[in-house]
């Protein structure tokens, strides 16, 4: 096994069993915290496509700025084990079920879909470097780009005006 | 004999001895001894210039009992840090309250990668540096907030919101200014930031636009790194000590030493974006001054540009009064973030229209 194997495989465990804890654990801020490692275990997936802008930019975005909010959140709440309302154990069952219908269709779909065929490119890959991305967004998706932006500065606006009204 | 060349050599020499899988290992496991003996020197450096520097400004004499001047004082610290009793509160919750320094420390660490300690002395020459430094660093938030709710004290909390609200939105304008640098430079690779200052800093080509960013820059990574005048995290007056209140032997050390080796990264990230990393000065077309500052090494170049910064900082911390809450919040928001966003606008207008210096 190579390095980039070994990366990957351990990667891939540390996502998944983060993942999982976050569901599991009970109390709050150990799951943001859990939501954190996993996203620095997707960052280590970026990275070792050699998709560097993209593994950073997660992370800033991800586990630098808005699972901060979420923990700051959730610390000023307080929310404990004892207080936390206990869920209806047939809503528990029906929420397993679900979704294990749901991953039951996901494994159903790429079992026959083309991502089997394609093997990703590690190292020598130049998809996710800053400059192609640029030029891809600038180039031929600047109309989607542009759009999200407005979208994004209208949830600034709308923030500011909820944050206003008290005066 | 440089730094790099030393580098070179040791490679070579491991490369001659082993194969390339145990070499890699090696490597690893020196650059860790490297990093960590690193902090170790840095801490104690920091902690005993950051003494005398406050002695110097308040006409008092410092640490002058342990060893010549004093020199000793921090060893004798540390010293005690580490017999030191590690308590553990009741009500704390134990993991998260352990786990809190480490990670503070961890964040770091992951710091020192990408930064270039002399020509071609570097560990990581990662093409995004920059964006990779501003990512990670922040990252430190999230281990003082965990420490200040784990504590389980009113104090340690109070702390830690102070901290990461701090942190977050003084985050916007130290990014704003590297933005700059990065628009004038044209990457984000580290290196290359320093290789396009061979012919003069960007402090001094880059005209008033870059003197307003360096301005915002400090004043934005004095309040990242929680020092005063912006140590609200920690306001001893109010908060006992803020954040680590509960902390207590080693792992209060894990803390102290991570805002040091923090003050020292930003530092040498400011050094590196404004002040040419580890070029010599060079005036003009006067081949003599410049002949002889290509005589001194790049590490103590770098080193030089660094320290200068970091005893800014320093002199920052006994001048200026403590802000409030709220002058802090404004300060941010309503000065900092609307300059430097104009800043930005005009750095590129002066980018495009070729105006600095070339």
């Amino acid at each position: 096994m190579s390095a980039t194997q070994i990366l990957f495989w351990f990667l891939s465990a540390l996502a998944i069993v983060s993942a999982l804890s976050v569901v599991i654990s009970k109390n709050p801020v150990y799951s943001v915290l859990s939501l954190i490692i996993t996203f620095f275990a997707v960052s280590g997936h970026y990275i070792l496509l050699n998709a560097q802008f993209i593994g950073i930019v997660n992370l800033i975005v991800y586990a630098g700025a808005i699972m901060v909010l979420f923990l700051f959140v959730i610390m000023l709440m307080n929310l404990n084990q004892d207080n936390e309302p206990q869920k209806n154990k047939w809503l528990k069952m029906a929420g397993v079920v679900s979704g294990g219908c749901l991953m039951l269709v996901f494994v159903a779909a790429f079992k026959t879909s083309e991502v089997n065929g394609k093997i990703a490119q590690t190292i020598d890959g130049n998809i996710g470097l800053t400059e192609t991305l640029g030029k891809a967004l600038f180039n031929e998706y600047v109309v989607p780009f542009e759009i999200s932006s407005i979208l994004f500065l209208s949830a600034m606006v709308g923030a500011v005006v909820i944050g206003k009204k008290g005066d | 004999m440089s730094l790099s060349s030393l580098a070179q050599q040791i490679h070579l020499w491991l490369l001659g001895h082993m194969s390339e899988q145990w070499t890699l290992v090696l490597e690893m496991i020196i650059a860790g001894i490297l990093v960590i003996s690193f902090f170790a020197v840095l801490g104690l450096v920091l902690v005993y210039m950051e003494r005398k520097v406050s002695a110097w400004m308040q006409i008092r004499l410092g640490p002058n009992r342990v060893g010549p001047k004093g020199l000793l004082q921090s060893f004798a610290d540390t010293l005690k840090l580490l017999i030191k009793e590690g308590l553990t509160p009741d009500g704390a919750d134990k993991f998260l309250f352990n786990i809190a320094p480490i990670g503070a420390i961890m964040v770091s660490m992951l710091l020192m990668a990408p930064i270039p300690f002399a020509k071609d002395f570097q560990m990581w020459d990662i093409n995004i540096g920059v964006l990779y430094v501003s990512a990670v660093s922040s990252l430190s938030v999230i281990s003082i907030l965990v420490a200040g709710w784990s504590s389980n004290n009113k104090y340690s909390l109070l702390g830690a919101m102070r901290s990461g609200a701090q942190i977050v939105s003084y985050e916007l304008s130290a990014g704003m200014a590297i933005m700059t640098i990065v628009i004038l430079s044209g990457s984000l690779s580290l290196t290359e930031i320093i290789q396009s200052q061979q012919n003069g800093w960007w402090l001094f080509k880059g005209h008033v636009p870059v003197i307003i960013a360096f301005v915002i820059y400090i004043i934005a990574v004095t309040a990242e790194t929680n020092r005063a005048p912006f140590d609200m995290a920690e306001a001893e007056s109010e908060l006992t000590a803020g954040f680590h209140t509960e902390y207590s032997g080693m792992k209060f050390a894990l803390f102290f030493l991570a805002e040091y080796v923090n003050v020292f990264i930003v530092c040498a990230i400011g050094a590196i974006l404004f002040l040419g990393g580890w070029m010599p000065l060079h005036i003009g077309e006067w081949t003599a001054f410049n002949h002889i500052m290509d005589y001194i090494p790049s590490s103590i170049w770098f080193m030089g540009k660094t320290f200068g910064l970091i005893f800014l900082i320093m002199w920052f911390r006994w001048t200026f009064p403590r802000l409030r809450v709220d002058q802090l919040l404004k300060l941010e928001w309503n000065y900092l973030l609307p300059i430097s966003m104009i800043n930005v606008v005009l750095v590129t207008a002066l980018a495009i229209l070729g105006w600095y210096f070339k």
